[in-house]
């Protein structure tokens, strides 16, 4: 798997996109992390469920869902990783530092929501 | 002088008690044996691809990884192409990424200080850096590189100025770090091997900079 942090044109227009093919969140997106807590292992860290971030990159090209792989479940479950940046004031109320520090994590696009 | 036993030659001249293992194997030690056992036994692997995969383990070490930023240092196409993709970067110089994880490649400057981690296990750039310390791994370091980093880079001895921003990348499915850790100043004439010399292991986790003192009589003063 290669990683793009740019995006990049298509060469031709008119081509017609499989659902889930295409990111569907673009750079400087605002998005919120799911607070779901599924029973099982998930590549979520649960203190970061519920926060605000904005999309910094989008992880080229898209991969499996590995979270539903777990269970033997792949057909059709690829979508992308996006790279989110969250300042950690917005973590952690009572965070020491300076306000520009942040945290960055790759999250997928099922556990997403625009804002 | 070694204990002298029949059919066991010592022939080393110092004496040391018996390499032994006296604790019992814990829950996940019988488990790790158990799935291992069956997975020989159903022909699903074999011993020797055990075995292989525990020797490529080992011989990926941070001296891959020095590599790879002293080429960054000294080739500004190169560091472009390892900014860009961290992967194609580090395969164009044959490093193989055995395990089919992707690379970001994070420049430290004088505004930003990248700090990697992995709170939920022990994600690491395995192919360029090999195992990660123990204490990587550790709860205390996961837990509180997220939380208080600035923290935890001061007991390392990193203190990181106010205005510079610290940005925590903490790894999860796919996608690996590496901290490019900025050039020390007054290694200009420093050819590639010298530079890769002064790039340890800590200094792609982002807990401490490159710096031309790195031995350790410069440390012991902290």
């Amino acid at each position: 798997m290669k990683t793009k942090t740019t995006k990049r044109k298509p060469n031709f227009t008119g081509i017609v996109w499989a659902l889930g093919e295409r990111p569907i969140f673009r750079p400087g997106d605002n998005v919120r992390i799911a607070t779901r807590s599924p029973i099982g292992h998930y590549r979520m860290p649960s203190y970061l469920r519920g926060k605000v971030g904005r999309v910094e990159s989008v992880i080229e090209p898209s991969a499996l869902d590995n979270e539903a792989e777990g269970f033997g479940r792949n057909a059709g479950s690829k979508l992308h990783y996006y790279r989110i940046g969250i300042p950690m004031t917005e973590i952690w109320a009572d965070y020491q530092g300076s306000p520009r520090d942040g945290l960055r994590i790759e999250v997928f696009e099922t556990w997403l929501e625009g804002i | 002088m070694g204990i002298t036993q029949p059919g066991h030659e010592h022939d080393h001249d110092h004496s040391h008690a018996e390499i032994s293992q006296s604790a019992p194997p814990g829950y996940y030690e019988i488990m790790e044996t158990a799935v291992r056992e069956l997975l020989i036994e159903r022909r699903l692997i074999g011993a020797d691809e055990i075995r292989r995969q525990i020797e490529v383990l080992d011989f990926r070490t941070p001296a891959l990884g020095a590599k790879v930023v002293a080429r960054a240092w000294t080739d500004q196409g190169f560091k472009a192409r390892l900014l860009a993709n961290g992967r194609a970067a580090c395969e164009e110089l044959g490093i193989s990424f055995y395990d089919d994880t992707s690379l970001i490649v994070l420049e430290n400057t004088d505004k930003i200080h990248n700090l990697i981690v992995c709170t939920l296990c022990s994600c690491y750039p395995r192919p360029v850096l090999g195992l990660p310390p123990d204490w990587y791994k550790a709860k205390p370091y996961r837990a509180r590189a997220v939380s208080e980093p600035r923290a935890v880079l001061a007991e390392f001895g990193t203190i990181i100025p106010d205005d510079v921003e610290v940005r925590v990348s903490d790894s999860t499915a796919m996608v690996r770090y590496l901290v490019l850790p900025r050039r020390p100043e007054g290694t200009e004439h420093y050819d590639e091997e010298q530079l890769a010399a002064l790039v340890t292991r800590d200094t792609m986790i982002g807990v401490v900079p490159a710096t031309v003192l790195t031995e350790r009589s410069s440390n012991d003063e902290h």
